[in-house]
């Protein structure tokens, strides 16, 4: 059983941030937990991050986690 | 064209189609440019015998819309001669190719236009030369420069449809700038080792501000490096993507972002929800 204190999302990754991740996966963190808090979490660099969506929107890292959101990161491509 | 040139046109074409041969030999008579003869052609429902497998999935008048286009091409390199390469078969009228280098040998890896004899020669002029051995009835115009705020409105100026083929973001936010304001819709792609994204970028709309909109590095790229599928993958889509917005036929990326993970054999849309659409 999950305490008072935590938050369940779906963090969804794409491209190289799947790289000994995962694709997507059910996670929680402690209330009050925001978007940095599970980049970091996960180990990824804020300075790779393109683009972060919650529920197919746009969304800041200090932004603060819901129970249900859908958090999905894709990291910078730029190459060609 | 007059009504003895027009019938001299029509009666070298055969069942709906005008050979190479033929082509040639109306254009020598004539006095016209592969590209006139080809247009007229188009217009009396004549279709040049390279376009035949074209036939089923474009109609003439969707043959006549790609005749009649001008596509710029921003980046000659990994995804960008396979751009160069799809519009000139598919029988775009006029590429625009914009690229300041030469060829290198780590392009060999990846790099359609790049070939041994290549090496140390500028891009765009494999771009012109390439076009000019598949199909002479395009038009390449060569610009060797780097695109700028500065210069893009003159060397964009006409085109339709830019490609975004370039190999970096800052120069990729550049190049949306000029197309922001030339009212031109960009399409996007990009690429880092396994994997790609595409999207179009119409005027007035700013997906890169999405999915550049965090970052600060130069891109994964850097790390991952650029192998010879993903790009050949992201043009494969930009080619589609400027053939249906010149044609109307399918649905844009419009208001979406295509993921490429060839690592995994996926690809998936993602929704810009709060996009104008």
């Amino acid at each position: 059983m999950l305490s008072e204190g935590t938050v369940t999302i779906t963090v969804k990754l794409f491209a190289s941030f799947r790289r000994g991740r995962f694709r997507e996966a059910s996670r929680d963190y402690f209330a009050g937990a925001r978007i940095a808090d599970v980049v970091a979490d996960l180990r990824i660099d804020p300075k790779d991050i393109g683009m972060i969506f919650i529920d197919g929107k746009h969304a800041d890292p200090d932004r603060t986690l819901r129970a249900g959101d859908a958090l999905a990161l894709f990291p910078l491509l730029g190459g060609g | 064209m007059n009504e003895a040139d027009r019938a001299f046109l029509l009666a070298q074409g055969g069942d709906g189609l005008l050979s190479w041969a033929a082509h040639v030999r109306v254009a020598e008579t004539l006095g016209l440019s592969l590209g006139e003869v080809e247009e007229a052609a188009l217009v009396e429902g004549l279709l040049p015998s390279r376009y035949a497998r074209n036939r089923a999935t474009f109609s003439i008048a969707d043959q006549l819309r790609f005749r009649r286009a001008r596509i710029g091409v921003v980046g000659c390199g990994g995804i960008g001669g396979y751009v160069v390469e799809g519009l000139a078969r598919i029988g775009v009228g006029a590429i625009v190719a914009v690229d300041p280098d030469s060829f290198e040998e780590s392009n060999l890896n990846r790099q359609l236009l790049c070939t041994i004899a290549a090496l140390g020669t500028a891009k765009v002029d494999a771009a012109a030369s390439r076009v000019a051995a598949i199909n002479p009835a395009v038009t390449v115009v060569a610009r060797r420069e780097r695109l700028t705020r500065d210069n893009g409105a003159r060397l964009l100026e006409g085109c339709s449809v830019v490609v975004d083929a370039l190999d970096s973001i800052i120069a990729r936010r550049e190049l949306l700038a000029v197309c922001g304001s030339l009212g031109t819709p960009m399409i996007h792609g990009a690429i880092a080792g396994w994997y790609g994204q595409l999207c179009d970028a119409f005027p007035g709309e700013a997906p890169l501000d999405r999915l550049y909109g965090h970052g600060e590095g130069p891109g994964e790229q850097t790390r991952l490096g650029n192998p010879s599928f993903t790009p050949m993958a992201a043009a494969a889509f930009q080619v589609a993507e400027v053939c249906k917005i010149l044609v109307g036929q399918g649905e844009t990326l419009r208001g979406r972002a295509l993921m490429i993970d060839m690592s995994e054999g996926d690809v998936e849309a993602v929704e810009f929800a709060d996009e104008t659409r």
